[in-house]
């Protein structure tokens, strides 16, 4: 049994800008990209697009997906698919927003930290 | 009747006096039954407030249960005491007064906190909530005397108070957090014509407003927002939501998380203590509307006196009550995986409709304007119906797509329209006329637009036209336009939008994707930025360029690489530099660790590998040596490129540099369709490479060569000489107006080689050579815009605007175990 908690608090949604996204390095692990949409929503991805790991934090934001600021994929926020004729997938780390605070899955977010 | 067991209630708001209703309908004599209530009076409908302080209604319109009916009932309504404490061991609570009440049963319905932001003032007088009646009355005494509110919260609590306090005669304005209104219920599109039309009513809304403080000596004065903004006021609305109460349970040990955990019959984690209401959590969910509470109640009087039935979870839906603003929602509409979104908007109407469908089911459902359709998309939601047969025909509403089966289509809406149903608006054609165009020979939409006119002006009826042609000519009918869409959102061409957004005076992108029936909620990665830029043309000044429409590097004001970071390019005039420029160039390559640094194409130096943390500070440095942005990474000028001239070269004819110079300190900074290019050379042998430039320069003798059109890259074009101009500002005043008229006219992402290929060297040649009052007014349209344009976005990033967008939001450490 592990006494760390199973959500991390990142900081208040208010600090994300409105239809864009933010960065949250992981020390030894994968970036991770928090994004936000016109509905308010938040989603975290792995900051790294399936075709050639462009920034996804970079790109535009429209409905629940991003567009790559590479080549243009365009990724789902919601299941880090991508859309379109386009295929690959980037992993989706859990959030959810208590009294105002991000809150991302623990688990998830360090993935792969050795 | 001694014998009955005891149930008290705590709480004589909605879910308490609704629990004991359904308790008695199914068994009048199981309980005896104490009603416990903060406050001083009887139960009331709470929803009922916002028509209380609109003036609709008065307080004993919104009783519920009058005291006559708690006496009929027997039930023991001690109104005004408050418990303080329950003993689970001794089953007794214990109210304020001192009154102590065993129990068999206890009910638990206390209701929610209005949430406080906790910012300095929050406790001045004239800072109130908006929960109970007491709350109203603060709210009417303030009315009363007039004056300013804010309110602070804009969603369906925040905007009801607003109403009210408007109707009462207060100059309202609202303060919300989120860039859309009720962002929980609504979408973008949604949020920002609700907006629009409570600002037509004189409440100002600001959007994106963080409350720093409240301001007054013991009475509210005003409030300062974060931005340093100072709204006066002698009421202070909180509106930003609620959080249970679950003080009470806490403290006698009950197990809680967001609200107090209640099994499927809404028992807690004592046998003998039930709750229900807002005070709840169940299975993970918190509910602040009252349809849910009604469906716990039920729940909860099967499992406690008649047969147990079970509470599964709710799905909401939200009505504002604004007389006049109608508005819907319900279920989820975040997309995503198999979502799929199906709007259609009316723009002469004011309507907005969105569904959203996943496989079979709908999900989720927006409506602004015409919301007569919510409850059959709530119970096609809550029921989960395979809606797979009326999908086609969902968004037109029941009337319509309940015809359902495999007819259901949006053309069968036209083809049932009666001859004389109206098809266009704005010229008044009838179905049977337009009909009967086709018939007689007009079979393209263009040909429908010239002898009926339907069509023709605001373009809204594009659609049915279309119908009407498909449906007269069948297979003979040949489809789209020749001109291409902006983007699948929207079936307007470039054109159509750029002449419709200066005809309607459309001024921000939401409005004009109302205005001009666009099929998706936000639109797309290609339509946003076009879109912004249309709007950044027409009304210059006027606009706020809109951040989130730009592709990352204009964003970012720098060009993003492959490995995601950046190359940083300042401006060198005309390709000249000086000693103090490569100085602070070399210093920032040491400083930041550059691994490159390379002379570009465009006569200047570019600097490789520059991380997004670290951008303004690089500007900071490079702006203390006078350099601004090069713009490399944007749709605007680029480089104007020059040779040595008339100053060394033994050919020269002209000062080419310093023309060059003349006419980048003129055009940069300009926002454009597609990227710009310049040149002036010296003489005919071209060492600028002038003609292949967006806008060429050549000196001659006599004079200055003009010439337009140019290309060097994937596709080479030489330019077309468009005049010869005597006198540097001619050639400046030419420059003007011929970006000016590329900027007006061309479509976004059209380079001018295409544009001029497409609109002809002729139509050019009239509008700037020949037309001179004409290219004369381009050139003022130019530099008027250039007004706003000139400001160097480094120096605003380097001082700090935005910073969110270079800097991380966290970083995660994790402890590496020892
Ligand atoms: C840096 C530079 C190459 C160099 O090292 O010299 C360059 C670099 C890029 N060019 Fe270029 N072009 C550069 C001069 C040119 C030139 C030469 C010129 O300007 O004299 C041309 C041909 C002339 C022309 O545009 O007509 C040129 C034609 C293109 C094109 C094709 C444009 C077209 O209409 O066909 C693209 C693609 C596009 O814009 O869509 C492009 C796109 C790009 C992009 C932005 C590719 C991208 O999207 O990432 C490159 C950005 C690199 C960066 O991060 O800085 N670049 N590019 C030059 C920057 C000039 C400057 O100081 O601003
Ligand atoms: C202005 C307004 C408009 C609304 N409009 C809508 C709408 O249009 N549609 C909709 O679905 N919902 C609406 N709501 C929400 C709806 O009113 C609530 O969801 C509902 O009232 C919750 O019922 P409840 O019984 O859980 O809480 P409440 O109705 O708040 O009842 C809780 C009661 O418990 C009392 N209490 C608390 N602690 C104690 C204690 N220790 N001892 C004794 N008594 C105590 C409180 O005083 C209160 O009277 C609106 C709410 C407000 C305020
Ligand atoms: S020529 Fe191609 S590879 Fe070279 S800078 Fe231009 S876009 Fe990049
Ligand atoms: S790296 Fe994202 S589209 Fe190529």
């Amino acid at each position: 049994m592990s006494l760390q908690a199973e959500w991390l608090d990142i900081g208040p949604v208010d600090q994300l800008p409105a239809l864009g996204a933010r960065t949250l390095p992981v020390r030894g692990g994968r970036e991770i990209a928090i994004f936000h949409t016109a509905n308010g929503e938040v989603y975290a991805l792995v900051n790294a697009c399936p075709h050639k790991a462009g920034p996804l934090s970079q790109g535009i934001v429209h409905d629940t997906t991003v567009t790559c600021p590479l080549h243009n994929w365009r990724i789902s926020l919601v299941t880090g698919q991508a859309l379109g004729s386009d295929v690959g997938c980037v992993p989706v780390i859990p959030v959810k927003i208590d009294n105002g605070r991000i809150l991302i899955g623990r688990a998830a977010a360090l993935a792969g930290v050795v | 009747m001694i014998d009955k067991p005891h149930l008290v209630v705590i709480g004589n708001g909605m879910a308490g006096c609704r629990a004991v209703e359904e308790i008695l309908a199914r068994d009048a004599d199981a309980y005896r039954i104490t009603i416990f209530g903060a406050e001083p009076r009887v139960n009331y409908n709470r929803i009922m407030l916002s028509p209380l302080l609109a003036g609709d209604k008065g307080f004993d319109d919104i009783v519920i249960n009058d005291h006559a009916r708690y006496a009929d009932n027997l039930i023991d309504l001690v109104a005004g005491d408050a418990v303080v404490a329950i003993d689970r061991s001794a089953q007794t609570v214990t109210a304020r007064s001192g009154r102590v009440e065993h129990y068999d049963k206890l009910l638990l319905a206390t209701g929610s906190d209005p949430f406080i932001i906790p910012c300095p003032g929050h406790d001045l007088q004239g800072v109130v909530t908006f929960r109970d009646m007491d709350d109203v009355g603060k709210m009417l005494r303030a009315a009363d005397a007039g004056g300013d509110a804010v309110v602070i919260g804009g969603g369906l609590l925040g905007l009801e108070a607003a109403h009210g306090l408007a109707l009462r005669g207060m100059k309202v304005t609202v303060l919300h957090l989120m860039p859309t209104l009720m962002e929980r219920q609504l979408d973008e599109a949604a949020g920002w014509l609700l907006k629009e039309a409570l600002e037509a009513r004189g409440q100002v809304i600001l959007t994106g407003a963080d409350t720093a403080e409240i301001i007054g000596h013991g009475r509210v004065e005003g409030i300062r927002l974060k931005d340093g903004r100072e709204i006066p006021a002698s009421l202070v609305v909180m509106a930003v939501g609620i959080r249970p109460n679950v003080a009470l349970a806490r403290d006698a040990g009950l197990a809680i998380g967001r609200g107090i955990h209640v099994d499927d019959h809404l028992v807690t984690s004592d046998a003998n203590i039930l709750a229900v209401g807002e005070c709840v959590e169940h299975n993970g969910l918190v509910y602040g509307l009252v349809a849910p509470l009604w469906e716990m109640c039920r729940s909860l009087a099967d499992g406690l006196v008649a047969v147990p039935s079970g509470y599964t979870g709710s799905v909401t839906s939200t009505k504002l009550k604004v007389s006049g603003i109608d508005v819907f929602s319900a279920g989820d509409f975040s997309g995503g995986a198999g979502c799929e979104d199906i709007v259609m908007r009316d723009a002469s109407r004011g309507v907005y409709k969105r569904v959203v469908v996943k496989g079979d089911r709908l999900v989720g459902a927006v409506l602004y304007g015409d919301t007569r359709d919510g409850n059959w998309y709530f119970d096609l939601l809550k029921r989960q119906d395979d809606v797979s047969d009326i999908r086609d025909a969902l968004i037109f509403g029941q009337a319509f797509a309940s015809g359902g089966g495999a007819d259901a289509n949006p053309d069968a809406a036209v083809a049932a329209m009666s001859d004389d149903g109206e098809i266009c608006g704005c010229n008044g054609v009838s179905k049977g006329k337009v009909v009967s165009a086709i018939v007689g020979g007009a079979v393209t939409l263009d040909a429908v637009r010239a002898c009926t006119k339907a069509s023709a002006s605001c373009g809204s009826c594009t659609g049915l036209v279309e119908g009407l042609l498909s449906l007269t000519l069948g297979d003979a009918f040949a489809g789209e336009r020749a001109a291409p869409t902006v983007c699948k959102c929207t079936s307007f061409t470039h054109e159509e939008v750029r002449r419709l957004i200066v005809e309607k005076a459309l001024k921000v992108i939401p409005q004009v994707m109302q205005a001009l029936h666009w099929t998706t909620p936000d639109g797309c990665a290609s339509c946003r930025p076009a879109l912004n830029y249309y709007l950044l043309c027409a009304w210059p000044g006027d606009y706020v360029d809109d951040q989130q429409s730009r592709f990352v590097n204009e964003r970012m004001h720098a060009n993003i690489q492959k490995d995601g970071t950046y190359s940083v390019v300042p401006r060198m005039w005309g390709g000249i530099t000086n000693p103090r420029e490569l100085r602070a160039i070399a210093d920032v390559v040491d400083k930041f660790k550059a691994p490159l640094v390379k002379v570009t194409g465009g006569q200047r130096l570019d600097i490789f590998g520059i991380r997004k943390e670290d951008l303004p500070a690089v500007w900071a440095d490079l702006n203390a040596a006078g350099m601004v942005s090069g713009h490399a990474y944007g749709k605007t000028l680029r480089t104007v490129k020059t040779c040595v001239g008339s100053d060394w070269c033994r050919f020269g004819t002209q000062d080419s540099t310093g023309l060059g110079v003349k006419i980048e300190q003129m055009t940069w900074g300009s926002f454009m369709p597609h990227k710009f290019k310049i040149a002036v050379s010296g003489c005919p042998r071209n060492c600028a490479e002038s003609t292949i430039k967006d806008f060429g320069v050549i000196c001659v003798d006599s004079g200055y060569e003009l010439s337009i059109g140019g290309n060097g890259g994937i596709k080479v074009r030489v330019t077309d000489l468009l005049c010869k101009v005597a006198t540097e500002q001619e050639a400046m005043d030419y420059c003007a107006a011929f970006i000016q008229l590329y900027r007006e006219e061309a479509r976004y992402l059209d380079r001018t080689a295409p544009w001029v290929e497409r609109v002809g060297l002729d139509y050019i040649k009239q509008r700037i050579v020949e037309d001179a009052a004409g290219r004369e007014t381009l050139r003022d349209r130019f530099l008027f815009s250039q007004l706003f344009m000139q400001d160097d976005p480094w120096a605003k990033r380097a001082a700090g605007e935005d910073y969110k967008l270079h800097q991380h939001l966290a970083e995660i450490r994790p402890m590496v175990p020892a």
